[in-house]
């Protein structure tokens, strides 16, 4: 009880023997304040950068799932690319047969000479998809119309074509209807299919796509590959299940054994996410060395100067023994002084964490715009900075409550 | 009996050297007691009020302090009785500088238990006791020596102490107010309060109403101060001195100007 009340009341005493001493303090906790201030800074960025992370995730589709045929390792000399791609049978076997996958597309890359009067972009990336493209992947189509079947089925001589081709062919701001050369054919533009800018993902510098029915693909290249399947999950928590049921179709399909390695990989963007969050975890740690560092070097700094105060004040020490202070209530008043200078330290650290961060969002198109200190963070700078007063401010504390009173106030 | 001390004694180790501060000390001191502890420097007198202030452990003896036998305490159980039952005024009044009178004198209450919550009304009683009723927003630098000893004494009455003990009170102090503070002990005595309080000064001592002698350690004499032998030669030689400065006075009043 009396040691309860001694705190609060020396705690109210430090906070003004701290501000009655304003530059001597700062300059005391500077590592506390720094270390506080990179461990803030350092998670709320991190939470800005997930927050952009997670956006883009969602701009690609939580429930996407991609298929590709891949050589293993082992097989990089004797085996051949072209052998383990996907099939188009292939890529139908998964829409048949695969229940936790709705709908997916082959995509058929190509790059192609792209005329339209005089102008010209002589290689434009050209996908041939399926109509379902238009669903699971997302990107709207902002004039015109998507796919449909009968496109792919008649293999029609028609195209979608990104907003960027419209500046690069120099077309009609309303290009639909409008005829181009590709590959020397010519096609009908029946769509324009928005760019999609991606901070993250090499976005930025996209360039002219021109978008086929996969049918018509076939027939511009009858040797081409099908490089890759988007499918669509049924629902997120189905990954576990597409994986099965997609590696059972293909293995079945290539003649895979049970020890054999697989000739294909199927990627779900959990796994990019779960990537992030490791990075994430591993730059937090190497945060949590520094400010263990920074928090080391405060509490060292701390620790000398409650020394001092201890042979400063051994006069009062013994004075306030005298009159009746206990060991223990003495090593209550210095601890408590030691605390709240740190916790003074790491309130200025939050601060300056604060400002930090407020200058980074400030940069523009920074992708930590999101970033901002936690709850949590808050709560772990302010346990932080008190474990360091008591750490540090117990040997001088200690060493302040064993002052024998007569000798204590025999000292100069 | 406030004070019992029987077969005390005190050895400081130096090394291998050992310091015999007090050997062997019997006294007892009641109730209402002023008594002056004399004696050449270096015969133990700090020793003893150390050991009466529970500030120091006796190496060897008894001391019972109302009955209750401090020799046995541990270091907490001592520092509770120094908050509760002792009240010590050192010779440098060892004041905070950072603090008001009145904060100097709420600070024993800050270790108490009973009266902390009447602190403030408590200090500001005892500093009008002592006469400091106008002074007590003023730090020590802003009071003079004198002051400064009474907001010490005020500070060492607060929690209401049943010993008042003081070592060499007025050693810091020039003639005036060493009258000043003795007068405030003479009135806190008629008042009730037992004191004890160490001096060089024979002066000082002729209030008391026993004077206490230590030698080397050990009680040399221990009278009431009318017949302690060597007061009563001082107050002889003290009244024959009087009686030449008054008869100089009277010669340089008579004198042509
Ligand atoms: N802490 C100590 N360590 C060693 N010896 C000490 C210590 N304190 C006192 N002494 C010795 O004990 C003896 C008594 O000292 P004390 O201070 O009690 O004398 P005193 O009567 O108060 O003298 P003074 O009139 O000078 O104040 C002295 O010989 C002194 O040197
Ligand atoms: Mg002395």
């Amino acid at each position: 009880m009396i040691l309860v009340r001694i705190a609060i009341q020396t705690f109210g005493l430090a906070l003004g023997q701290i501000w009655a001493n304003k530059v001597r303090s700062l300059l005391t906790t500077l590592g506390v304040i720094i270390g506080v201030a990179s461990v803030v800074a350092v998670i709320a960025a991190l939470q800005g950068l997930r927050a952009t992370v997670l956006q883009e995730f969602e701009k690609l589709g939580a429930k996407r799932v991609y298929i590709d045929g891949t050589l293993p390792r082992s097989q990089w000399h004797s085996g051949r690319w072209r052998d383990v791609q996907l099939k188009i049978d292939e890529v139908k076997a998964i829409r048949d047969r695969c229940e936790s996958i709705t709908s997916i597309t082959p995509e058929w890359w190509g790059s192609y000479a792209v005329e339209y009067g005089d102008r010209k972009v002589a290689a434009a990336q050209t996908v041939g998809i399926w109509p379902t493209w238009h669903d699971i992947v997302g990107r709207q189509v902002i004039q015109g119309r998507p796919f449909t079947a009968i496109d792919d089925s008649e293999r029609l001589f028609v195209c979608l074509i990104n907003d960027k081709a419209i500046e690069e062919l120099d077309l009609p701001r309303e290009p639909v209807g409008e005829f181009i050369l590709l590959a020397g054919r010519r096609f009908k533009v029946v769509g324009v299919v928005e760019t999609v800018q991606l901070a993250l993902f090499g976005g930025g510098d996209t360039s002219t796509e021109v978008f086929v029915p996969f049918g018509t693909a076939q027939v511009l290249n009858p040797d081409g590959w099908i490089n890759d399947a988007w499918g669509s999950l049924a629902s997120p928590d189905k990954v576990g299940d597409a994986k099965a049921e997609i590696g059972f179709v293909l293995s079945k399909m290539r003649n895979l054994r049970g020890g054999d390695e697989p000739t294909y990989q199927i990627e779900v963007l959990q796994q990019f996410i779960d990537q992030f969050n490791a990075m994430a975890a591993g730059i937090t740690a190497g945060a949590g060395g520094i400010v263990g560092i920074s928090l080391l070097v405060g509490g060292i700094g701390i620790m000398n100067i409650m020394l001092v105060s201890v042979s400063e004040r051994t006069r009062e020490i013994g004075l306030r023994k005298a009159i009746g202070a206990r060991p223990m209530v003495v090593m209550i008043q210095f601890l408590v002084e030691a605390v709240t200078l740190c916790l003074a330290g790491g309130a200025i650290g939050l601060g300056v964490g604060q400002g930090l961060i407020m200058a980074i969002k400030a940069i523009p198109d920074s992708p930590l715009k999101d970033a901002s200190v936690p709850a949590w963070a808050v709560l772990l700078a302010v346990g932080f900075s008190a474990g360091t007063g008591v750490i540090f401010g117990m040997f001088p504390a200690i060493k302040a409550s064993r002052l024998d009173p007569i000798e204590a106030l025999r000292h100069e | 009996m406030t004070i019992r001390i029987r077969e005390l004694s005190k050895v400081y180790k130096l090394g291998v050297e050992r310091v015999h501060a007090l050997r062997g000390v019997d006294l007892d001191i009641g109730k209402n007691e002023f008594v002056a502890i004399m004696g050449a420097s270096g015969s133990g007198k700090s020793t003893l009020m150390n050991v009466l202030g529970c500030l120091d452990r006796p190496s060897r003896g008894v001391y019972e302090l109302n009955g209750k036998p401090t020799h046995r305490m541990g270091a907490a159980q001592l520092a509770r009785i120094r908050n509760e039952e002792i009240g010590f005024i050192f010779q440098s009044f060892e004041l905070l500088n950072r603090a008001t009178a009145l904060k100097n004198v709420m600070l024993p209450m800050i270790y108490s238990r009973r009266h902390w919550r009447s602190a403030r009304k408590r200090a500001k009683a005892a500093l009008d006791r002592v006469g400091l009723a106008d002074r007590m927003s003023h730090k020590p630098n802003q009071l003079s020596g004198g002051q400064r000893q009474r907001v010490a004494v005020a500070r060492a009455l607060v929690n209401e102490p049943s010993i008042l003990l003081a070592d060499e009170p007025t050693g810091n102090l020039d003639s005036v107010t060493t009258h000043e503070i003795i007068e405030l002990f003479r009135q806190l005595h008629r008042e009730g309060q037992t004191i004890v309080i160490v001096t060089h000064e024979e002066e000082v001592a002729a209030n008391a109403d026993r004077i206490v002698r230590l030698r080397d350690g050990r009680v040399l004499s221990d009278h009431p101060t009318a017949e302690d032998p060597i007061h009563r030669r001082w107050l002889a030689g003290a009244a024959a001195a009087a009686a030449e400065a008054a008869l100089k006075e009277g010669l340089a009043e008579g004198a042509p100007a």
